[in-house]
């Protein structure tokens, strides 16, 4: 585990996140083009942080772009990878590998940015 | 073995991919480098979205070269308003597969960053749309607003850097456009990434006139115009002064044609004017210039040519009135269709567009007389240092047409031609000069004079000319009038 992911887990979720992150099932889509070791890293770190802080409580789905471009529209996707939160609404992307967690969060609203 | 390989490397001639833009293909010989990207940079509202998809809808229809647009900035719907100016269906070519559009939209908002990426989303967006319709064609439009919506610049740079040489991978013909910049010609410094050909629009407004200008600033190994030309967006999209292929290469005609006034054909050897020439016809207010004009545009019609009549200064309704007065009669050729008239306020616009719009005009119509009414009140409406060349072209552009045309244009004072274009009348193969002088006790008499006509052997002297309630003649014979010789001797 990380230094950072770590900082995160002694802080307690509070507000409103919290609440709707209890409520509801998260939905994750992650659009990658074929498996680069960008890719593989983005899904290891997609995996590690929803474990830790949704687990049981969101489906990730993966799209290989590279198997069906035509679904890049859609989304809207320029970068890849690109993480769309579809539920809860309103719809967040991020894009990158989502190395740095504190900064995946906040895209993710998981932790009120400070 | 040499001979073969001399004769293996013809003479290099850079491919082309035409605009269907006339007087675009003409200054770049025969349109965009193919199988590259050309930059486009301008200011916002200059037409750049438009002058792209006219190369695009012109491959699609024309060249049987469907074409894809990434938008990053026009939503669907104001793209096929675009289009429909220029008389084009968007969803109908879109049906057809002959154009695809993908807009591309980037909100700042609801993107987070974290960490590496790339535009792999983009590319495979562009490959796919290309694979779909089998374009040849690509416009990206608004491209830098990727600069705003991204904030990792160093990926991005690549990342552009990638994509153009995608395109030229693909051997595709492509614009991409960029906002004009303070420092860099464009915003973001485009013109790094995109070497072959850069094309600059500018839209001026000076004197609160506003002329919009192209100008190619680099074409890698092609020969270019490389002046400023004016072009106009109307209701038929994107035109362009067509200039060139013009010089002073046109065939003079040795037919004459009536003035339509029998006294002023008399003063012109007898015969009238050359067809295709250029007639100017100069004088004070009151003078009976417009008559001439009038009665010139009378006679062809008469003859069953048509006729182009560029108003300035009165409607056409107050014109057919007034001319009615004088016995010249152009209601019923306007009725047949012989006749058109196109009134324009010279303040509308610049001298350029006024000129560009007269040629536009021309080439639609495809007349054979020209009457300008007059040619003094555009000229003053903003006068740029390229004016004078530019009506020069048009000249030379009426010529080539075979189109005989008459101007008339008020000097102010008695015999002075106004500042700034003092050299039309030497441009003109007639001058045709009309004044007033009083006259003992009966106020103030009409005088005509041919001051010159370019090979013809016309009459120097000063006649008489008597406009009157149904009819336009000429006085007393050459030196019956004490004024007359005294005037023209001047």
């Amino acid at each position: 585990m990380s230094a950072a992911a770590k900082a995160i887990k002694k802080t307690p979720v509070k507000g409103k996140a919290a609440k709707r992150a209890k409520a509801d099932i998260w939905e994750l889509r992650l659009y990658i083009a074929g498996q680069t070791p960008n890719s593989i890293a983005t899904i290891a770190n997609l995996r590690r942080i929803c474990e830790e802080r949704l687990q049981g409580r969101y489906r990730i789905e993966i799209i290989d772009l590279l198997e069906k471009p035509q679904l890049a529209r859609g989304d809207q996707i320029i970068a890849i990878p690109t993480l769309v939160r579809k539920l809860p609404t309103p719809i967040k992307r991020i894009i990158g590998n989502l190395s740095t967690a504190e900064r995946a969060l906040v895209g993710l609203d998981l932790q009120p940015a400070k | 073995m040499k001979k073969t390989l001399l004769s293996a490397a013809p003479r290099h001639r850079f491919p082309k991919a035409p605009t269907g833009i006339a007087g675009l293909d003409e200054i770049t010989s025969g349109g965009l480098p193919r199988g590259r990207t050309t930059l486009l940079v301008g200011g916002p509202g200059c037409g750049k979205t438009l002058l792209a998809m006219a190369f695009l809808a012109h491959g699609a229809t024309q060249c049987g070269e469907p074409g894809v647009c990434l938008q990053f900035e026009e939503t669907a719907d104001k793209l096929a308003a675009n289009l429909a100016s220029l008389g084009l269906d968007l969803h109908e070519l879109s049906r057809r597969k002959k154009l695809l559009v993908d807009h591309i939209r980037i909100d700042r908002n609801e993107i987070e960053e974290t960490g590496e990426y790339n535009l792999d989303g983009l590319f495979i967006r562009l490959g796919l749309a290309v694979d779909t319709i089998k374009a040849k064609r690509v416009v990206m439009d608004g491209i830098e607003t990727l600069f705003a919506g991204l904030s990792d610049q160093a990926v991005l740079r690549s990342e552009l850097r990638r994509l153009f040489r995608w395109l030229d991978d693909h051997n595709l013909s492509a614009i991409v456009t960029g906002e004009r910049g303070d420092k860099n010609l464009s915003r973001h410094g485009l013109e790094e990434y995109i070497a072959d050909c850069v094309i600059l629009l500018d839209h001026r407004v000076s004197e609160q006139l506003s002329t919009r200008r192209l100008r190619i600033v680099k074409y890698r190994g092609s020969s270019h115009g490389t002046d400023e030309y004016p072009f106009l967006i109307d209701d038929d999209g994107f035109t362009m002064m067509p200039v060139t292929s013009l010089g002073l290469t046109h065939k003079a005609s040795k037919e004459r044609v009536s003035s339509g006034f029998p006294g002023l054909d008399e003063m012109l050897d007898g015969k009238g004017f050359y067809r295709g020439s250029s007639v100017l016809v100069s004088g004070s207010a009151g003078t009976g210039k417009s008559s001439i004009g009038a009665r010139f545009a009378e006679a062809a019609c008469a003859r069953g040519e048509s006729c182009l009549y560029f108003a300035f200064e009165e409607s056409p309704s107050q014109i057919i009135r007034n001319m009615a007065s004088l016995g010249i009669r152009l209601e019923p050729y306007v009725e047949k269709g012989l006749l058109q008239f196109h009134a324009a306020r010279p303040t509308n616009s610049g001298l350029e567009m006024h000129l560009a719009t007269m040629q536009k005009m021309v080439l639609k119509l495809n007349p054979r007389a020209v009457v300008v009414d007059p040619i003094t009140s555009i000229f003053t409406a903003g006068n740029s240092h390229g004016a004078q060349l530019m009506f020069t072209r048009l000249l030379d552009f009426l010529k080539m047409r075979g189109v005989t045309s008459v101007f008339t244009d008020l000097t102010p004072g008695e015999h002075s031609l106004r500042r700034g274009y003092e050299g039309v009348s030497s441009l003109m193969d007639t001058w045709i000069k009309l004044w007033l002088v009083s006259t003992n006790g009966s106020g103030a008499a009409r005088m005509i004079s041919v001051i010159k006509s370019r090979g013809m052997a016309h009459t120097r002297q000063g006649r008489e000319l008597i406009v009157k309630k149904g009819r336009l003649d000429l006085g007393p014979a050459p030196g019956s009038h004490p004024a007359a010789s005294a005037e023209v001797s001047e």
